[in-house]
């Protein structure tokens, strides 16, 4: 029967605070983010329950949950919070860890991906440079698309934090 | 002076975008240059929810250029403007993490001084309504929806521009230009797109831009204008997705300024919109 009961993780607790969550233990669950979130409008996210589990340290039950990745991060919830939680900062610490422990969506691999190969979040395409060009800008933009040296510093920065060893393990 | 920021939507999938912008600074005699080999601001929704010290390294490789050229950098975008003013605070104020990055990215690190502006609040501060009101040639005659969007206000604590559950900047702006801004249901709501949701949920994504725009349509606007590429894409790309009856034509604040000061069409770039704007022109 003792399975049925809520076991607490201080570890895990802790590895949110230590990760970005350090106003996770201020939440008494009043729900005001919950009652401003528009992502609760459509979906069965509810931040409220979010953060509880965090404080709990529940990893299993945060971690691999789709509605870790419903926040769109407006920050209403933060706003409104009568006890100043940070409470997008505690959803994009606990979105961290779960990307260290392999969970990602492919199509966020592929956002990724975009900026480790051009710096930038999307290609510049010829029918891109022929609308630029049109209206009177230089084909390519003057950013790492145009300066090699300046993209290789980019590149660089990125295999430092080691972030492609991480979202390829994701 | 500033250094312009590009980001990654206005240059690459809306050019028009950056075009207007830089005839608008031009006509209001805001003095810019550019930031040569910016990159990725790194989006925050997806890169700072991926890897904190990736993506706090990169935008500080990006506030690191403006810094060496002692230009205060320039966005154009909420997402840019977001991800650059907090990674700038966190860098300004937490000398550890600076440090950790400074390791990172070398060249002479970075020190912590930029400050990080939006197109929106220099215009409205630095140059005020009634200096574009003087600019405005024939006022447009237009119901416009404004869309602040989330990360141009908001967290307000460290940005300070304006009360972010009833702001009024964006109108003054958008209505300096003749037209007027229409109160909807749901003003203040998210687009839908930020955190990585249009990327990983498309359906609840667009979910929420349609009842957003459902609202704007109900309120009897004739457009939308936003001050973010993000937004802007979310609402123009996503009425194609939506389908029959979703047409409201989608316009950034540069945009909307460079139409009401008279700027050439091709100047203004709207044939890269997925939705037509030709029914407001």
């Amino acid at each position: 029967m003792t399975d049925e009961y809520v076991r607490p993780n201080p570890e895990f607790t802790k590895r949110v605070i230590d990760a970005g969550g350090d106003t996770l233990n201020l939440c008494f669950q009043c729900g005001t983010c919950t009652g401003s979130c528009p992502s609760g409008r459509y979906t069965a996210f509810r931040v409220r329950k979010m953060i509880r589990k965090a404080q709990l340290g529940l990893k299993d039950e945060v971690l691999p949950s789709d509605d870790l990745w419903y926040c769109t991060t407006c920050y209403t919830c933060y706003e409104r919070c009568p006890r100043g939680v940070d409470i997008p900062g505690i959803v994009l610490a606990i979105r961290n860890i779960a990307v260290q422990e392999g969970y990602m969506k492919e199509a966020h691999k592929k956002t990724a991906s975009f900026i480790v190969n051009n710096g930038h979040l999307m290609s510049l395409k010829d029918e891109h440079k022929a609308l630029r060009k049109d209206n009177g800008l230089d084909e390519v933009p003057p950013t790492v698309l145009m300066y090699e040296d300046a993209l290789k510093s980019v590149k660089s920065i990125i295999e430092k934090t080691e972030f492609e060893k991480l979202i390829g393990s994701a | 002076m500033y250094s312009l920021f590009l980001g990654c939507i206005a240059p690459l999938r809306y050019p028009g975008i950056e075009s207007a912008t830089r005839e608008i600074l031009r006509e209001l005699g805001v003095e810019y240059n550019e930031l040569e080999g910016a990159s990725c601001c790194p989006a925050p929704g997806v890169m700072r929810s991926f890897d904190e010290k990736t993506w706090l390294s990169i935008a500080s490789r990006n506030l690191q250029i403006s810094e060496k050229k002692e230009t205060e950098l320039l966005t154009i975008c909420n997402g840019c403007y977001g991800s650059l003013f907090e990674a700038a605070h966190i860098l300004e104020t937490d000398e550890k993490k600076r440090s950790d990055v400074n390791e990172i990215i070398g060249e002479g690190g970075y020190n912590g001084t930029t400050k990080v502006r939006h197109i929106a609040e220099v215009l409205y501060k630095e140059l005020g309504t009634d200096e574009i009101r003087s600019k405005v040639r024939d006022g447009l005659k237009l119901n416009i929806a404004v869309h602040y969007g989330c990360h141009f206000l908001k967290p307000s604590k460290i940005k300070k521009l304006d009360d972010p559950e009833r702001p009024t900047m964006l109108d003054e702006l958008v209505e300096a230009t003749g037209a007027v801004s229409v109160p909807y249901k749901d003003k203040q709501m998210c687009c839908g797109a930020g955190g990585g949701v249009r990327a990983g949920s498309p359906d609840v994504a667009l979910e929420m831009a349609k009842n957003k725009i459902d609202n704007m349509k109900a309120a009897g606007a004739q457009c939308i204008v936003t001050p973010c590429p993000f937004c802007h894409l979310q609402f123009d790309r996503g009425q194609k997705e939506l389908g029959d009856g979703y047409d409201l034509p989608v316009i950034h604040l540069s945009q909307i300024l460079g139409m009401a000061i008279g700027l050439d069409k091709n100047k203004l770039g709207f044939e890269s919109h997925v939705t037509p704007v030709d029914p407001i022109l």
